[in-house]
């Protein structure tokens, strides 16, 4: 085991995976050389070369283009788009075309072994262009796989597992934890399991539902729920898509509520996929309606951000409004 | 460092415009339309068994166009597009390459898939979406695709292949492969931004791609003069540092040595080449158009001359390796094959309805497998609803 940053493990992931595996590449704006901006490919150029790790002009529509290639002719391209705010042009690269690249040719070809990393989520004044979260946007995509870790020891695991699965992989990394979360992470391989949540508290009275940079938020609200006698069970969701409806299901049917917090705005969220599926799922055991704690339906703001985003003062009163429902 | 990579033009001190009279384009031309050979003509790599394939091609390409545009006309195939008058461009790309070379097409080019031998009822299956049809019937006519071939399948989003075929062609490079990538797109689908981005990384990243462009004047129905301005898409090869070469798409023993040369230039660099093969559309976009409405009988009877089909078939005479004969019994007998293949494969029936889920992931997720139980639930409860399924499961 070592102390590593978020940073660290995910370099230390992308050092496995290139070590592993000689057709496995890096690439994105500045990600040779200088290691990108945020340094997740660190030395990565220094050793395995420059046409394994490299920069690629800036085109997040060429990048993710060239990646299908890649990924279509058996290589193991990890494209890194700068900030998931800018991982618009690329849009029609993904949905249209690595979603569908199996599908759409019966099997023939496929783009499984693509994964696609990209910082993501707000809390470093970023303002509108340096905060989204844009996970819901590709939820809606079959085909893709989306998945979101909260801290070193979940990225490094998550990260290794998405490079090795065979489908396509948005990799959102939460971009406030990258220095912030430190935790022990082992040096050696390992995976966590895609499409599977993690409980990480057990609790009888509520749900408290999330993923990424707001597990430390949904954390702090559980206990402060508890010290008003209210017993939270916390749970990470990981994987946006595909998503573990019976973790979350069971945990619901048990405690009969249900709070969702996201960064992202509260119209067409995941967590309203969420709430659609578990009040299906779990409609006579639910004691109240479910809550979603997010974003205001506006840009991401910069100078009101505190106001703007999910916090756990926001789910504690949700947690109450629930429980008193 | 970056300096270095400009010429070193005059240096002036008034203002001096450049524009595409700075870049004259030659055009490689080397067959004439009465079968005739240009003086000097550098001639392709060519024997009497490749010039008769090409041929057989070609006329197997005509026919099945013409038939299944008239299939579509009886309303027997939902969709169709044929390519008569740029067979040369399609038929003539795939000639100029390597069996393992990578062919990634935009829509239009089935002429090059005929030329990697794949089969009629391969043709027909994918264009009645039955359950023989290699994409599983979830695909448009047309969109036709092959591993065992290396023909990637079409996606009909214009322009998407571009950057993947950079991306292709790259990871051939990386594992010291002697292959290629060749990718068709149409001068339309050059003002996407996906050409831009797919030429400027292949020129940054000396990935071994032949970017071939059929201009075939229209796209759907605006003419080229409204997509473009500039020499063509061959002065874009020249602005991002790829070396370029226009050729008469008409002319397929121009386009095959024009392919062939890009390819050993390609190997031998690991660098891109950008052909532009100038021809013109003589049928319709698609069976969902009529150019009647866009452009005059005249400037179609022009390109009629320019047949690039006929083209060949004089110079093959010339040579002694074609006759009348010949050409009669292949049309005839050609027509009656793909006659017989609607006949049989508009019968086969629709796919299963375990396809439904199947290659959305590698492995059909729990959410998936739940949603196709409700489905065949629903269709066993309403079977008349739902023919091509109830009761097949």
């Amino acid at each position: 085991m070592a102390k590593m940053n978020m940073l660290q493990a995910i370099n230390n992931a992308l050092d496995i995976a290139m070590g592993e595996n000689d057709s496995t590449l890096c690439f994105g704006e500045d990600v040779g050389h200088f290691g990108g901006v945020f340094r997740a490919t660190s030395g990565l150029q220094d050793k395995y070369g420059k046409s394994r790790c490299f920069n690629t002009p800036l085109v997040e529509q060429g990048i993710i283009g060239f990646a299908n290639g890649l990924a279509a002719q058996g290589s193991r391209p990890i494209a890194e788009i700068q900030f998931a705010d800018y991982i618009f042009p690329a849009f029609d690269q993904i949905v249209n075309e690595a979603a569908k690249f199996r599908y759409r040719s019966g099997n023939e070809f496929d783009v499984g072994k693509l994964t696609i990393r990209s910082p993501y989520g707000g809390g470093i004044a970023g303002g509108l262009y340096h905060s989204q979260s844009p996970e819901a946007y590709f939820a809606h995509t079959p085909g893709l796989k989306v998945v979101i870790p909260r801290n070193p020891y979940q990225a490094k695991g998550l990260l290794l597992a998405s490079i090795r699965d065979d489908n396509p992989v948005i990799f959102f990394e939460p971009k406030r934890l990258y220095r912030a979360s430190l935790g022990e992470v082992p040096e050696e391989d390992y995976q966590l399991p895609l499409g599977k949540a993690e409980v990480l508290q057990t609790g009888s009275d509520i749900t408290l539902l999330a993923w990424g940079a707001q597990m430390e938020v949904l954390q702090k609200a559980a206990d402060l729920a508890a010290n008003n006698g209210i017993s939270c069970e916390v749970i990470d969701l990981r994987s946006i898509l595909p998503w573990d409806i019976e973790t979350i299901a069971n945990s619901v049917v048990k405690t009969g509520r249900l709070l969702v917090s996201q960064e992202a705005p509260l119209t067409a969220g995941f967590a309203s996929e969420i709430a659609a599926t578990i009040q299906q799922e779990c409609f006579l055991h639910l004691e109240s309606p479910i809550e979603r704690v997010c974003g205001l339906d506006t840009p991401y703001p910069l100078a009101l951000e505190k106001e703007y985003v999910s916090d756990h003062l926001k789910i504690y009163e949700a947690i109450k409004h629930s429980i008193n429902f | 460092m970056s300096s270095e990579l400009y010429n070193d033009g005059p240096v002036v001190h008034k203002p001096t415009f450049i524009d595409g009279s700075s870049v004259e384009i030659p055009e490689l031309k080397i067959l004439k339309q009465d079968g005739s050979v240009y003086t000097g003509s550098d001639m392709p790599d060519m024997d009497q068994a490749l010039a008769v394939k090409v041929y057989k091609t070609f006329v197997f390409h005509r026919v099945l166009d013409e038939r299944m545009v008239a299939s579509q006309r009886q309303g027997r195939l939902s969709f169709y597009m044929a390519a008569l008058g740029e067979e040369a461009a399609s038929v003539g790309g795939a000639a100029g390459l390597k069996p393992q070379d990578m062919i990634m097409s935009q829509y239009r080019e089935q002429g090059a898939l005929m030329f990697r031998g794949f089969s009629l009822e391969n043709f027909m299956n994918q264009m009645f979406s039955n359950e023989k049809d290699l994409g599983k019937g979830r695909q448009m006519p047309i969109h036709y695709g092959s591993s065992e071939l290396n023909y990637m399948t079409i996606s009909s989003p214009l322009g998407t292949q571009i950057p993947q075929a950079t991306g292709y062609a790259y990871g051939q490079k990386l594992q010291g492969l002697d292959a290629v990538t060749l990718c068709y797109f149409g001068e339309g689908a050059a003002s996407e931004g996906d050409f831009h981005a797919g030429l400027n990384m292949a020129a940054v990243h000396k990935a071994p791609v032949i970017f071939f462009c059929r201009n075939n004047g229209y796209a759907i129905s605006t003419p080229s003069d409204e997509q473009f301005k500039g020499n063509g898409i061959a002065s874009r090869g020249v602005g991002y540092g790829i070396k370029t070469l226009r050729v008469d798409g008409n002319d397929i023993l121009a386009v095959i040595k024009a392919t062939q040369t890009a390819r050993k230039y390609a190997l031998k660099e690991n660098a891109p080449v950008l052909i532009e093969a100038m021809s013109y559309r003589l049928g319709a976009h698609s069976t969902s158009d009529d150019p009647s409405g866009y452009r005059t009988r005249e400037e179609e009877a022009k390109w009629q001359a320019n047949d690039p089909i006929l083209r060949m078939k004089n110079w093959l005479l010339a040579q002694n390796w074609w006759d009348e004969d010949k050409e009669k019994a292949l049309f005839e007998k050609l027509r009656e094959k793909i006659l017989a293949a609607v006949k049989v494969s508009e019968k086969i029936s629709k796919p299963h309805i375990d396809t439904l889920i199947t290659d959305v992931y590698d492995v059909p997720s729990t959410q998936l497998k739940a949603q196709l139980e409700q489905v065949k639930a629903h269709v066993n409860k309403y079977p008349e609803a739902y023919p091509f399924t109830a009761g097949k499961f």
